[in-house]
């Protein structure tokens, strides 16, 4: 029968590591959502070119970053790109990893939303004399990222939950990464990453709960 | 003053301008009348390089708008135009949404810009409101506020294109008398309309299109009050 006996003091004296390694997985995935977020912008702008090269090139991106398991992406950074000679860290193949993971899903969301903007707004704005790339900044991108907002904090909250990969290329210090360290010292599975799947949860409802808040912030009309 | 020579311009294979030919001079009002359809609104955007044309001309001042060497945005900066769904910029306050292109297109300081801006807010009925965003303002109110956004740049031509048709008819007045004010100003216009007794009222000249073409021009008592053609006359029947 269930003879376990839990021990969750073991688990408790190391919140303050694992606490460290949630503030390594919260700046991973900060990190690779602002590569993310960048990319995708220019990947939603070229899939709107009429250029058959740069639409290829983004279609293939955006096609291949949500059609294969995020754990690939990240395992082939690592071993892949290693294989030709550019060692990367554990954390760079993760942050590139989640990054083209990111990029990929958001391109599509950013479509979206640059087709909710209206093309009379950039009429507007070019008959006034801005050019084309002050039209995006100003008037499109804005009122585009309003329609996304919501779409980028669940990639954010995705992006949390996927710096868990980094365990794979051998990262060590991010959740995951130290609670797997505690738990094959002490075979405590279960307290370790119980715990673990706690600082998950808080990070990501802090995250949900900020962005709400940024949200009437931001977007005040 | 505005050229246009022997201007084409098609969609695809639906020809919508065939060869208008068309001059405006300084500090003259110009109404286009005519059906849906007819190419007048196409025209306008024509005139400022939003839409391409095919061949013939446009030059404004001497400076032909569809030339590659153009800069398009210099020679826009003197081509205010409003349009019929006013697109307001939703993000942006009333008093943003005017101050912006003199600021980053013009390059004014925000202090220069604010006074702009608030000037032309005031001049449209709007001085109370610059403070809220558009969303919060009704249609002609909107459509005032397109024309200050026009307005700040101080351009040296006004477009309308057909700036009173999506507004509720309590609502026309208000955007009317805005453009009866700049004519009176002696601003050089352009306008796109359908309310025909306010072009002969505010109009040096009337053109009434016709598939894509100038069918009849004249002052508005030769072709609202005396309309020599007959397809004229039954469109002016037709919207009286």
């Amino acid at each position: 029968m269930f003879d376990y006996t839990f021990q969750w003091g073991a688990a408790l004296k190391a919140l303050p590591d694992l606490l460290n390694g949630a503030v390594v997985t919260f700046n991973t995935a900060a990190l690779s959502m602002i590569f993310g977020v960048l990319i995708a912008l220019i990947l939603a702008v070229m899939r709107e070119t009429r250029n058959p090269l740069l639409n290829g090139i983004a279609n293939t991106w955006v096609s291949i970053a949500r059609n294969t398991p995020a754990l690939f992406q990240i395992y082939l950074m690592y071993f892949g790109v290693g294989a030709f000679g550019f060692h990367v860290s554990s954390w760079a193949a993760l942050v590139i990893g989640i990054s083209f993971n990111n990029a990929g899903y958001l391109a599509e969301n950013f479509r979206g939303g640059l087709k909710a903007v209206p093309e009379t707004q950039r009429f507007a704005a070019r008959s006034l004399g801005m050019t084309a790339y002050q039209t995006y900044r100003l008037i499109v991108v804005p009122q585009m990222l309003r329609v996304v907002f919501y779409p980028i904090t669940n990639q954010m909250v995705w992006a949390v939950l996927m710096t868990s990969l980094g365990v794979i290329v051998g990262l060590n210090n991010d959740i995951t990464g130290v609670a797997q360290e505690y738990n094959v010292r002490t075979y405590r599975t279960f307290e370790f990453f119980a715990l673990a799947a706690v600082l998950y949860y808080v990070t990501a409802k802090l995250i949900v709960i900020v962005a709400r808040l940024l949200s009437w912030r931001l977007f005040r009309y | 003053m505005i050229e246009i020579n022997k201007v084409h311009k098609s969609f695809g294979d639906l020809e919508v301008i065939k060869g208008v030919d068309l001059t405006v001079d300084k500090g003259e009002v110009v109404s286009i009348i005519g059906g849906s359809g007819s190419g007048k609104s196409t025209l306008l955007m024509c005139i400022n390089g939003l839409e391409k044309i095919q061949s013939g001309s446009i030059r404004v001042d001497g400076t032909e708008v569809h030339d590659k060497g153009t800069d398009i945005n210099k020679l826009r900066q003197k081509i205010g135009i409003v349009f019929q769904q006013w697109n307001a910029f939703p993000h942006l306050t009333v008093l943003e949404n005017v101050m912006l292109a003199p600021r980053k297109v013009l390059g004014k300081s925000r202090a220069e810009a604010e006074e702009v801006a608030v000037n032309q807010l005031n001049h449209v009925g709007l001085g109370d409101k610059i403070k809220v965003f558009p969303g919060t303002l009704s249609g002609g109110q909107q459509q005032r506020m397109a024309i200050a956004r026009a307005l700040a740049m101080s351009p040296d031509y006004m477009l309308f294109d057909e700036a009173t048709s999506a507004l509720d008819p309590q609502l026309v007045g208000e955007v009317l008398d805005t453009v009866r004010m700049l004519a009176d100003d002696g601003m050089t216009m352009v306008l796109v309309t359908h309310e025909i007794h306010f072009a002969r009222d505010v109009s040096d000249r009337v053109a009434f299109f016709r598939n894509g073409l100038v069918h009849e021009i004249g002052t508005p008592d030769q072709v609202i009050n005396n309309p020599q053609k007959p397809e004229t006359i039954a469109f002016l029947k037709s919207v009286s």
